[in-house]
């Protein structure tokens, strides 16, 4: 088993976002940067499924030389080999088209990103891969077993689940419930500096989108505290004044 | 040029974020000038058709063959896309709901088109541009996306814009698409959804509670407190890492986010995880133990108390003013 693990470099979830430059640039000063909490749910999974020397797992990352640290951590975690393609992500299109670019020429039997980056949400690059790549893709699952030739997968639908069968090959974005986050221990980290790492330049891609602009959203008013003793007055506020019910 | 909305329907019906989508579908068709059409795919009722003229679809596009009864977003995609061409139809607007998630994007990679996921708002159009607002950083900011080429394809979040009704008639239409066979390989095994529960993503009250409540058997006063309002339930992180509560109802940075009118949080702290995915709930309502807690600073209401005490009471008064209306 051949796996692919699509990894982002994503502002830690702790992060008080702001920007510079009349608000069109995210302000990097003083943020530390993470392994996607997604993208190591799938990580996870895909060493879960390979374990026992039954497979590989690979994971890509479409960046520049900053996120090699990223990078690490993941290998650190248990990936094989890693690849980075050198280029700022500029959207997720561009991701989708530099990882299908070097994902056809490899023979994968599974693709795994996130559900979403925590940065843009877009949870786009995993669909798109399916697109680019022409195979099935499921955007969010909640689970992943395989099968032989096949996986079974749990995809979240709205109050409620569909579980489906994929042959693969597939591209799948992961969601809590599919594994466990792992932590790396001594003999990862040790062992992630010499795992290889090779950098890939980046293709020529025409984009056709652009953030132009960021606002941060604007402030509550002060919270309107309701006595302990008086819950009633609570109910009445939300229904006479708020009016949601 | 015209607009395309995908209706997307659950068991044979449309719900209201879909009617949602149409309104905004319209405002934008209104905006360029020219005509919206829809397209459903699956078993719908003709009569549930008709009814989307009142929110000003001109014409539906109805998708009936076996093949597309139960969605796969792959040949979902393709037949979109085909009706999209046919209509010469340069934006598509679809809800960012979970299947619409599957495929706004490869319904963008097939038309070239600039994909917008999870707008919250009309278009900026100002000086021939398109400009959309979507949520970005787990909520905690907003993000300008400019539009750049000739088709678009924009994904709105359910409960971000009302539905506006607008009367017209829709004529259907039969619509066949040639899908490749290699657009089957998903087979579906099983569908399971809990009818007698509001789903989480399109609720309009969300009630949720957090590690506060000490275990799952507390849960009783949250439910009741939901069913009575016809809410939705929620939790924090760490109570459906305990399994006190299913993972379907984690809401926050690394579960869903959501944006319903009222949000009800009890014992939760409001770290900064949690607030990313409930921070644009329009009124938020907090009832914590502790004064200091984080999640008092973004809340509208408050009560400072042991939800013990406080929700019981709550019950009763909603059941009085329901009583009383
Ligand atoms: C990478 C990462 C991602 C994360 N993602 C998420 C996420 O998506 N969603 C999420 O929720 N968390 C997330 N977290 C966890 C988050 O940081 C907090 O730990 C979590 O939200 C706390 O949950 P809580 O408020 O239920 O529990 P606690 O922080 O333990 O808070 C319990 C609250 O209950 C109050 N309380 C106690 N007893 C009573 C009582 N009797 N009556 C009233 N109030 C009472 C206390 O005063 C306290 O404020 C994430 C963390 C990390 C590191
Ligand atoms: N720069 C990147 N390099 C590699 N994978 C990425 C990158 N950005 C996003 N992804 C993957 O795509 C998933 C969805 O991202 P997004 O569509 O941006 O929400 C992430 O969880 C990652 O698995």
């Amino acid at each position: 088993m051949k796996i692919l693990v699509c990894i982002s470099n994503v502002p830690d979830t702790t992060t008080k976002i702001t920007f510079t430059n009349d608000n069109t640039q995210f302000n990097q000063a003083g943020v530390q940067f993470v392994l996607n909490p997604y993208d190591e749910i799938a990580l996870s999974r895909a060493i879960e499924l390979t374990d026992g020397g039954n497979g590989t797992v690979t994971v890509i990352n479409v960046g520049e030389v900053n996120t090699e640290p990223t990078i690490r951590k993941a290998l650190a975690i248990g990936a094989t080999d890693a690849v980075r393609i050198n280029a700022a992500p500029k959207d997720a299109y561009f991701v989708a088209k530099q990882i299908a670019a070097y994902a056809k020429e490899q023979a994968y039997d599974l693709i795994l990103t996130g559900r979403e980056s925590i940065d843009y949400n877009g949870a786009k690059v995993a669909a798109m891969l399916g697109e680019l790549l022409d195979i099935p893709s499921v955007s969010i699952i909640k689970k992943l077993e395989i099968d032989g030739d096949k996986a079974t997968v749990e995809r979240e639908i709205e109050g409620g689940k569909e579980v489906l069968t994929i042959p693969f090959p597939f591209v799948a974005g992961t969601a809590e419930g599919v594994a466990e986050w792992k932590i790396p221990n001594m003999r990862g980290i040790m062992s992630a500096r010499t795992k290889p790492l090779t950098v890939v330049e980046a293709i020529e891609v025409q984009t056709f989108s652009d953030i132009i602009k960021f606002e941060t959203p604007a402030p509550r008013g002060a919270v309107k505290l309701v006595d302990a003793s008086d819950p009633e007055k609570l109910v009445d506020f939300l229904h006479s004044e708020a009016k949601v019910f | 040029m015209s607009v395309l909305v995908y209706v997307e329907n659950a068991e044979g019906k449309f719900k209201k974020s879909i009617f949602e989508v149409v309104s905004y579908a319209k405002a934008i068709a209104k905006q360029m000038n020219t005509s919206l059409t829809a397209i459903s795919i699956g078993n719908v009722a003709i009569s549930e058709l008709e009814h989307l003229g009142k929110y000003g679809v001109e014409k539906v596009l109805n998708v009936t063959n076996d093949k597309l009864k139960s969605f796969v977003n792959q040949a979902y995609a393709s037949v979109i896309a085909e009706a999209a061409k046919k209509e010469s139809a340069n934006v598509i607007v679809l809800s960012n709901s979970f299947s619409g998630k599957g495929l706004a994007p490869r319904i963008g990679v097939k038309l070239d088109a600039a994909v917008a996921d999870g707008a919250i708002e009309l278009p900026n159009t100002d000086g021939g541009k398109f400009i959309i607002k979507k949520t970005a950083f787990s909520n905690k900011a907003f993000a300008m996306v400019e539009m750049n080429s000739d088709n678009k394809v924009i994904s709105l979040i359910p409960n971000s814009y009302k539905v506006v009704e607008d009367n017209g008639a829709a004529k259907i239409e039969e619509f066949n698409s040639e899908n490749k066979d290699s657009d089957f390989k998903i087979i579906i095994k099983e569908i399971v959804r809990a009818t007698d529960k509001v789903s989480l993503p399109d609720a309009e009250l969300v009630v949720s509670a957090g590690r506060g409540l000490k275990g799952p058997e507390n849960w009783g006063m949250v439910e009741e407190l939901a069913n009575l309002l016809g809410a939705a339930t929620a939790c924090s992180k760490p109570v459906s890492d305990s399994d006190w509560r299913p993972h379907s109802e984690h809401v926050g940075q690394t579960g869903i986010a959501i944006s319903p009118n009222l949000y009800i949080a009890i014992g939760i702290s409001g770290a900064i995880q949690h607030l990313a995915g409930v921070s644009s709930s329009k009124v938020i309502v907090v009832i914590n133990k502790d004064p200091e807690a984080p999640f008092f600073k973004v809340a509208d209401y408050g009560i400072v108390g042991d939800a013990f005490e406080v929700v019981p009471k709550m019950i009763e008064a909603i059941k009085a003013l329901k009583a009383n209306s």
